[in-house]
């Protein structure tokens, strides 16, 4: 398997071999060979000059769900009876996509005691609301939420079902997706639709965002996606909607065998990085702990949450909780100020996503300066605090 | 307890340098090392062994070349590796992924407890633990960041939510996927490093595990990569000038002006 390069036309400039995102191509002579790494997805092709590859049509597995299937669904998450922010824009933009393809947007909602929460899905976006409230459902556990959810896309058979890359849906929706065999993108930055097919183009970073690949499920339903918190944009409220109401009930057999035994909210894993607005962050020239004072302030000040890169996490000079990058959290929000980071790879990977970047470091050659829109060469001990003051003189607050 | 180890081999960021024009990793001559969240995995395995006994199993699904990171992980101290090769694997999605690391998993008989790192930094998805723990019909807790009691048929442990953590209790066998916090993981020892040169890693492919190459690899996979592209770093990037002070002020007006950050209430 894989693209067909026609040794006749290849003139052997090797573009194709920059353009593969996989390092499948390699040059054999003066031709370049394709190796088992590659996954037909015609970068090479779309780049080659002389049109020497073919990207050939796999078969692939026949599946008769795409006719059935109707409706944009959104997992309506629910923790401790709230809604994180990424349900009202996930709405948001399943409305836009029910709208496209001419069918009702719906949202599943399973928990305990949810009061209002229908009416205000309703007022989000939702025609129709799932709502399953039960005891057993009190807290998350991927044993029966999944069960849940895996029934009633068996039964209703939407053609799109969107959740957030949130710690929940990241758990229990790879699992559902399995259930029901069908293909789920993770971590998605863009959806549209194609309207002739009816296909979701479901567009992700891939290689810690270092390329975006857009990604779609041509056979099995529903179509499944996780959306992370912070890049879709949230609908017009609709007040006082009324939509459908349909009340799931629970099966005999939905038993958990997982059982939480507590939940805990503590301060210091209370940092909410994924769903922040704003992100400061501090590394190791921050020089101590002392030093996230001034990293603090300007957070609170923007209304953001404090980042560390794992240099001054692994210093001790703050929990894990905070750490931004590869093996902490992936963030993207509208700011991101990084104070004395230099910006190392696994660094960048979580934060280069973010709509605006600000650095202040005082080595002029700092990586991160190649991905910030403002760059500060200078000492951040200065900066800073110069930041903070000059933010409150135009609050009137100085 | 049987405790089965999913590791990926990755290639290695760290030495990796992103192209400033191109936004582009510069992939040339990196080399590949064990998903670095699979560290952690393969040190909680090592843990949970040392407090309850047992045996660890190391497996992977990749390339011939990726026997290297069974021969690591033997080299930190597990008992015994699988390397699940075959051409028919390649381009596998997540869903043909957990097709072949299930089919191994049950293979390996009577195991226990199965532990995925949270993700592979090369796709990013966590998809693969919870789709195996589907497969193989057993429960599972994602994202553990440490354990309150281990016992040979129950687990106690703590779950990374978005807003603190949970503490959750399962039973065995049951699979988990753990993050950072499960604890540093240990260097190889010596004794183990010795083993892993004479270690003769056992290798399956399609036919073994009696899986029908339609069900596996890019024919197996439901999704289709359709195009991929550089992400577009919207916006200029610029140096301010002047003196610290001055720049401070600066780059709060500029993001002010451009409605980054908002004066009003
Ligand atoms: C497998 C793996 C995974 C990793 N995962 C992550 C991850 O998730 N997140 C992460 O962040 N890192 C991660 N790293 C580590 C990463 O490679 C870097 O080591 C780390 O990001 C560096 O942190 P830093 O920028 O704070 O420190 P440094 O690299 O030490 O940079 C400090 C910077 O501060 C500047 N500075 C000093 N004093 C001042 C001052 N007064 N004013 C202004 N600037 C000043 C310096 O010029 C320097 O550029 C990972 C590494 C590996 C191998
Ligand atoms: N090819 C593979 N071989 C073995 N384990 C894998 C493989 N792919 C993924 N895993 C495991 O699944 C976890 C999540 O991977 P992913 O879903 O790709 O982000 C990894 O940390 C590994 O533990």
């Amino acid at each position: 398997m894989g693209v067909i390069i026609d040794k006749e036309l290849c003139i052997g400039c090797e573009q194709c071999l920059d353009a593969c995102p996989f390092d499948a191509l390699e040059m054999k002579g003066d031709v370049p060979e394709v190796g088992d790494a590659c996954t037909l997805c015609g970068s090479c092709a779309d780049v080659c000059p002389e049109g020497a590859i073919t990207v050939p049509e796999v078969e692939r597995a026949q599946d008769d769900r795409a006719a059935q299937a109707k409706g944009v669904w959104v997992y309506a998450e629910v923790r401790g009876g709230q809604m994180p922010e990424v349900v009202a824009e996930l709405l948001g933009q399943g409305r836009r996509l029910a709208g496209q393809l001419g069918v009702e947007l719906g949202a599943v909602v399973l928990g305990h005691g949810l009061g209002g929460v229908a009416g205000e899905l309703f007022a989000l976006g939702a025609d129709v609301v799932y709502a399953a409230d039960d005891p057993l459902l009190a807290d998350f556990n991927d044993d029966i939420y999944c069960k849940v959810l895996t029934r009633l896309i068996a039964e209703y058979k939407p053609e799109v079902l969107l959740a957030g890359a949130t710690s929940v849906g990241r758990s229990m929706i790879p699992r559902v997706a399995t259930a029901v065999a069908t293909g789920l993108t993770a971590d998605c930055t863009g959806l549209a639709i194609d309207p002739d097919k009816r296909l979701l183009l479901q567009t992700r970073p891939a290689f810690g965002g270092n390329i975006m690949a857009t990604i779609v499920c041509p056979t099995a339903r529903p179509q499944m996606a996780t959306v992370r918190p912070r890049v879709m944009k949230r609908g017009e409220r609709r007040e006082g909607f009324e939509g459908r109401l349909v009340t799931v009930s629970l099966d005999a057999e939905d038993q958990a065998v997982t059982k939480v035994l507590e939940v805990v909210q503590s301060l210091e894993e209370n940092v909410n990085l994924t769903g922040a607005e704003v992100v400061v962050t501090g590394g190791r020239g921050v020089g101590g702990p002392e030093g996230f004072k001034v990293v603090a302030q300007l957070a609170e000040a923007l209304g953001g949450v404090v980042g560390a890169t794992r240099g001054a996490v692994d210093s001790e000079w703050i929990g894990h909780a905070h750490q931004v990058g590869q093996t902490g959290r992936t963030v993207a929000p509208k700011l991101y100020i990084a104070l004395g980071v230099s910006g190392a790879v696994q660094h960048l990977v979580g934060m280069q996503g973010s709509d605006t970047i600000v650095a202040v470091n005082n080595d002029p050659n700092a990586p991160i300066f190649d991905v910030a829109h403002y760059g500060i060469v200078g000492d951040l001990f200065k900066v800073a605090p110069a930041m903070l003051s000059h933010l409150k003189q135009l609050r009137g607050q100085g | 307890m049987k405790i089965a180890v999913c590791i990926k081999q990755v290639p290695d960021t760290a030495n990796v340098k992103l192209d400033p024009e191109t936004h582009t990793l510069k992939r040339e001559g990196v080399e590949s090392i064990v998903n670095p969240f699979d560290l952690f995995a393969l040190e909680a395995a090592l843990r949970i062994k040392e407090a309850a006994g047992g045996e660890i199993v190391a497996v992977t699904m990749g390339p011939p070349q990726a026997e290297t990171v069974i021969k690591d992980a033997i080299g930190f101290g597990v008992d015994e590796g699988l390397l699940l090769s075959d051409r028919a694997f390649a381009g596998a999605d997540t869903w043909a992924t957990t097709a072949v690391l299930a089919k191994a998993i049950e293979g390996l008989g009577d195991v226990d407890l199965v532990i995925c790192g949270k993700q592979a930094v090369d796709g990013d998805t966590a998809q693969v633990g919870p789709g195996i723990a589907q497969r193989l019909g057993l429960p599972h807790v994602a994202f553990v960041k440490g354990f309150r009691e281990i016992e040979n048929k129950r687990l106690v442990v703590e779950r990374q939510m978005d807003d603190g953590y949970d503490v959750v209790e399962l039973p065995l066998p049951a699979l988990i996927t753990v993050v950072r916090e499960v604890g540093e993981p240990r260097p190889p020892s010596l004794k183990g490093k010795m083993r892993a040169k004479k270690y003769t890693v056992p290798m399956q492919g399609a036919a073994d595990l009696g899986l029908d190459a339609s069900q596996v690899g890019l024919a197996g996979s439901f999704t289709q990569v359709v195009k991929v592209f550089a992400p577009s770093h919207s916006g200029e990037r610029r140096r301010l000038e002047g003196s610290d002070e001055q720049m401070g002020a600066q780059v709060i007006d500029a993001l002010v002006d451009n409605q980054v950050i908002m004066l009003g209430s």
